[in-house]
């Protein structure tokens, strides 16, 4: 039995035929998106502090990488838990009024 | 097949989208009161505005036999000085007793401050004194899961409101589950970018099911597109799904939930 409340109508095969395709695209994408951060110049204030004195987002986008090679359910929802700021209080003042994809380190 | 369009903000869109989105099948649609892209510098903007939403827009969208609705409130992204919130909210209840205004809405938060959780907490507070529908905004990317939970905990501890008739919108993979077995309704808002795409959304109808869960454009002057809801219908029947779930989904649900204001009509 299904531990999901609707099974996905398609079949496997159904579901590669639909969406292949889309997502090779999209891998390409994210790897062209590597490459050319990696070809960029340095930023003249220097980096912004992630793993590797690299840019927190990107830092954080390799990890979800990781995530995704994982076996198991659910992908998408623990790779939206590890883009999410995991702190529990409200702070103290709105530094800003967009998001940025991924916590500050600070809140990491 | 009808839809209703139960989150778009259509004074950001041109009257081309209103004829698309009537061709498409939209027969109503909710408009919650949000940010312009820009701090307003008066609460009289915000009177002028809920005066556009009240009276301006309806009469636009009868033009195509669409029925427009709207919820009231300063968002959360004003909200972090409370004395302007606090003189913007004083307009409200002058408002809502106009025949297409169905709540409070699209109250919540946004980065998360303390602030914004005060001014929410006092907009829950008006709702629950005047007994009106809520429609909730939940934060974007990183601080949605926090926001989220920050929000269901506030309404617990804060007030006695029903949660049948709250919506808590823009749920994705991380937050659909939270509100819904929370006993709230759930919104799944269609983004290109930021938030679900149609794919996405009919995954997560496929892991929790169709019960208190709807789908909407959020439409606005961002990147987004007034037509997600029927793109995504397509997107379900693509996938296979039956023409009584992609209904549920985006009819029946929306009429269900709205349907407990009277003002609320399906009927251009």
């Amino acid at each position: 039995m299904s531990r999901y409340a609707i099974d996905c109508p398609a079949t496997k095969s159904q579901v590669v035929d639909l969406y292949f395709m889309e997502h090779r695209a999209k891998l390409l994408d994210i790897a062209a998106f590597l490459d050319r951060y990696d070809r960029a110049p340095a930023d003249d204030e220097g980096h912004r502090g992630g793993a590797a004195g690299e840019d927190f987002r990107v830092a954080a986008l390799r990890k979800a990488l990781r995530i995704l090679r994982e076996d198991g359910p659910e992908r998408a929802r623990r790779i939206q838990e590890h883009f999410s700021d995991m702190t529990e209080q409200p702070i103290e003042k709105a530094p800003m009024q967009g998001a940025l994809g991924v916590p500050p380190v600070s809140r990491t | 097949m009808p839809y209703i369009d139960p989150h778009i903000h259509m004074v950001s869109r041109t009257t081309d989208d209103y004829a698309r989105m009537a061709q498409a099948g939209c027969v109503a649609i909710t408009e919650p009161a949000f940010w312009a892209g820009y701090d307003r510098s008066s609460p009289k903007g915000f009177y002028d505005y809920f005066r556009q939403l009240t009276e301006y827009e309806p009469a636009r969208a009868a033009q195509f036999n669409i029925r427009h609705h709207c919820w009231l409130c300063i968002n959360p992204k004003e909200a972090e000085d409370p004395g302007f919130a606090r003189e913007v909210m004083t307009l409200i209840p002058e408002f809502l007793d106009r025949p297409n205004v169905l709540g409070i809405g699209e109250i919540g938060l946004n980065k998360n401050s303390k602030n914004e959780l005060t001014i929410f907490e006092e907009h829950l507070g008006l709702a629950q004194q005047l007994d009106q529908l809520i429609l909730i905004h939940t934060p974007h990317l990183e601080d949605k899961l926090k926001g989220t939970r920050l929000i269901i905990d506030a309404i617990k501890r804060n007030t006695n409101l029903d949660p049948g008739r709250i919506l808590i919108d823009h749920v994705e993979e991380h937050t659909a589950k939270l509100v819904l077995d929370n006993g709230f309704w759930a919104g799944m808002t269609l983004y290109p970018d930021t938030k679900c795409t149609p794919q996405r959304a009919a995954d997560i109808i496929e892991m929790y099911g169709t019960e208190r869960l709807w789908i909407n454009s959020a439409g606005d002057w961002g990147i987004s597109d007034p037509l997600s809801v029927p793109k995504c219908r397509v997107e379900m029947k693509r996938r296979g799904h039956t023409d009584e779930t992609i209904e549920t989904i985006s009819y029946r649900n929306p009429l269900t939930f709205l349907s407990q204001s009277s003002k609320f009509s399906t009927h251009g």
